[in-house]
């Protein structure tokens, strides 16, 4: 694995009327490396990927995506990249007025020149990597569990074979054997593709099996980085927490 | 687009190539999503026109390979999810495990059922749509039952009822509507006046214009603006809120939380909409009998002091009270198709639009029809 950097934020900022989420925040993340995001909850997390994403303007800082800042960049180059960007939102986010494969689809149909039946296929094929059944193609979001939204989430994110993958809490709401099957799709994607995933989790086990690299966000900033060996043994009252209470233990021992 | 074409056709390519009785695929270069979309065609032909079992690809040539691709070039290979050693020549890095994997994850998935079409169909969807309107009527009395339960349990036990959000929709449907309804009714009121001052003129009874816009006013055309603004403005509004909280789950957090949906959403609109319809009504009166006696004395001379003299003694009470007491039946009707349509909202943003256009739509006609009916009642009692 290179270690030149793919995204870069730089001294960022971001705050809601007189709440500050983040404060002079630093992170750096890797060329084809799995990239994990934690934090208690409110700490920052989702904010953090929505700002990469551009959802929301920095109120100071920059971010840069292969040494470019993403301020400076024009639209159209900002719609190049975007089209390697797979994201999985927090809440799915799917389109609740098309069905299941329609919404695989929808990044299909508006950046590629392909047949319809071939855009169908490749539906499903995101559709069974993610780990639903056959008969889910044809419902509605709304006919959906919540751990199937997710894995239709996860598929329309792969449906561009994206570059860099953005997944906020994938396997929130998975069943385990799902979780840990998640874990191996991505570690194979990874290592056929060399793609870059940036990963917000709460899941110990799927920090241990696919992260290589770890930041954590507590006050207000990323306190570390670190592969999650050095991570266990660093000295802050969180991490400790984290890694040390029952769950933590229990992942590590597993 | 044509210099785009080129380069595309630089990055990647296709060639097939018939060997010792095999049929050779020779994918070449980046046989990425965005590339590939133009190789559907030939390599489905292939498929077709070839027996899968001698068809093998060879991937020396190729470049980069993603998920797609990879599902392409396995499609070629034939249904089934082994993959036979032989069936894919050629070092590349990644390829035949990707090809593996995407032949392993891709499932059959049952297609999208095609609309019926033809007449028989357009029958069916007459029938539908009549079927649906029908059960939705009876669907509304039910609602409107039990509202009414609900109401009379309140009225037993009245600290239940909420005010706050009573007086909040007194004021978003009632208050603010208070302009655009007094408004309109002015409009209506001048418009009356104007075409039956051109036609009375010309019978030499243009006095009677005070009559005509009096009685229209009053009876019919004070409660009908009102009635057709808070369905277009409450009655939708309505509808989308309720909507949305069905949308969110949020009525069903409500009901394990023990809280009743019809005591903490319905009952306030009804009552809202049921208190303010009348002072609306009363409001739109005065505005479109203003409209009436300017016009009268702008075209017709008629002196807004003649004008009033004239309607206290010609007009009875009796137009103003049937006019006033259809009120509250219509913004009865009205909060109570606007919640039910409300209720009724699916699990998808769709389904939210279709009811707000249905919870308007019916509401109206409702009032319409709820006020030929009255129209009729008043007629038999002699008033
Ligand atoms: N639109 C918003 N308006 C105001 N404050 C917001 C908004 N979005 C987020 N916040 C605040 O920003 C902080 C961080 O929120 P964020 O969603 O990033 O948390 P998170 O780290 O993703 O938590 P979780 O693990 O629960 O998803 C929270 O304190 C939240 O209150
Ligand atoms: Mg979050």
């Amino acid at each position: 694995m290179s270690a030149e950097p793919i995204i870069e934020v730089k001294g960022l900022r971001s705050q809601f009327g007189t709440h500050v989420v983040h404060e002079d925040l630093d992170m750096t993340v890797r060329r084809g490396e799995v990239h994990g995001i934690v934090g208690g909850s409110g700490s920052g997390k989702s904010v953090l990927v929505n700002t990469i994403l551009g959802l929301r303007k920095p109120d100071a800082g920059e971010i840069y995506f292969d040494g470019q800042a993403m301020s400076e960049m024009s639209a159209r180059d900002r719609a190049v990249l975007e089209r390697r960007w797979g994201v999985l939102f927090q809440g799915s986010a799917l389109f609740s007025s098309l069905s299941v494969r329609e919404n695989i689809m929808a990044p299909l149909r508006e950046h590629i020149d392909m047949p319809v039946s071939l855009m169908a296929e490749i539906a499903d094929l995101k559709l069974g990597m993610s780990g639903l059944g056959p008969e889910a193609a044809t419902k509605m979001p709304s006919e959906l569990s919540g751990g199937m939204k997710k894995r239709v989430g996860i598929a329309r994110a792969l449906a561009l074979d994206p570059d860099v993958l953005f997944l906020d809490e994938p396997t929130a709401g998975l069943d385990p054997v799902g979780a840990s099957k998640f874990d191996e799709m991505i570690n194979e994607l990874r290592e056929t593709l060399g793609l870059t995933v940036i990963m917000i989790t709460h899941d110990v086990d799927s920090l241990y099996a696919i992260c290589d690299r770890i930041s954590v966000i507590a006050e207000k900033k990323v306190i570390v980085t670190a592969p999650i060996e050095e991570l266990v043994e660093f000295d802050h009252p969180w991490v400790q927490d984290y890694f040390a209470g029952p769950r933590g233990r229990a992942a590590r021992s597993g | 687009m044509a210099r785009h074409a080129q380069e595309q056709e630089e990055l990647a390519g296709l060639s097939i190539e018939a060997e010792d009785g095999l049929c050779v695929v020779r994918p070449r270069g980046d046989w990425t999503v965005e590339q590939i979309g133009r190789f559907d065609r030939p390599l489905r032909k292939l498929a077709r026109d070839e027996d899968a079992a001698s068809i093998v690809i060879d991937v020396s040539a190729l470049d980069r390979l993603d998920t797609a691709g990879a599902y392409l070039l396995g499609r070629t290979l034939g249904p089934g999810r082994e993959l036979e050693e032989s069936r894919v020549r050629g070092e590349h890095r990644t390829a035949r495990r990707l090809i593996e994997e995407t032949r392993e994850a891709f499932q059959d998935c049952p297609s999208t059922h095609e609309a019926r079409r033809g007449p028989v169909a357009v029958f069916a969807s007459i029938g539908q749509a009549l079927e649906s309107f029908v059960l939705d009527a009876v669907d509304t009395f039910d609602f409107f039952g039990r509202t009414v339960a609900t109401a009379g349990r309140t009225l037993v036990q009245p600290w239940r009822l909420r005010w706050t959000a009573t007086v909040s929709v007194m004021e978003t449907a009632g208050v603010n509507a208070l302009p655009i309804v007094a408004v309109l009714a002015f409009f209506i009121g001048a418009v009356v006046a104007y075409m039956g001052a051109d036609l009375l003129q010309t019978f030499g009874v243009s006095v009677f214009t005070v009559e005509l816009v009096g009685v229209a006013v009053l009876r019919e055309f004070g409660v009908l603006i009102t009635a057709i603004m808070l369905a277009g403005r409450s009655d939708s509004a309505f509808t989308a809120s309720i909507g949305s909280m069905k949308m969110q789950q949020e009525i069903d957090a409500m009901r394990v939380l023990g809280l009743d949906p019809f005591e903490v959403l319905v009952l306030p609109r009804v009552i809202a909409c049921v208190l303010m319809a009348p002072l609306l009504t009363f409001a739109a009166m005065l505005s479109g009998l203003f409209g009436g006696m300017v016009v009268s004395w702008g075209v017709l001379d008629i002196s807004p002091n003649f004008f009033i003299d004239r309607l206290q003694s010609s007009i009875s009470w009796e137009h103003f009270f049937v006019g006033i007491s259809k009120a509250p039946v219509f913004g009865m009707i009205i909060a109570v198709i606007g919640c039910h349509q409300g209720m009724k909202v699916g699990g998808d943003v769709e389904s939210l639009g279709e009811r707000t256009t249905a919870s308007v739509v019916h509401a109206i006609f409702a009032v319409i029809v709820v006020d030929a009916l009255f129209a009729m009642l008043y007629l038999e009692l002699g008033i």
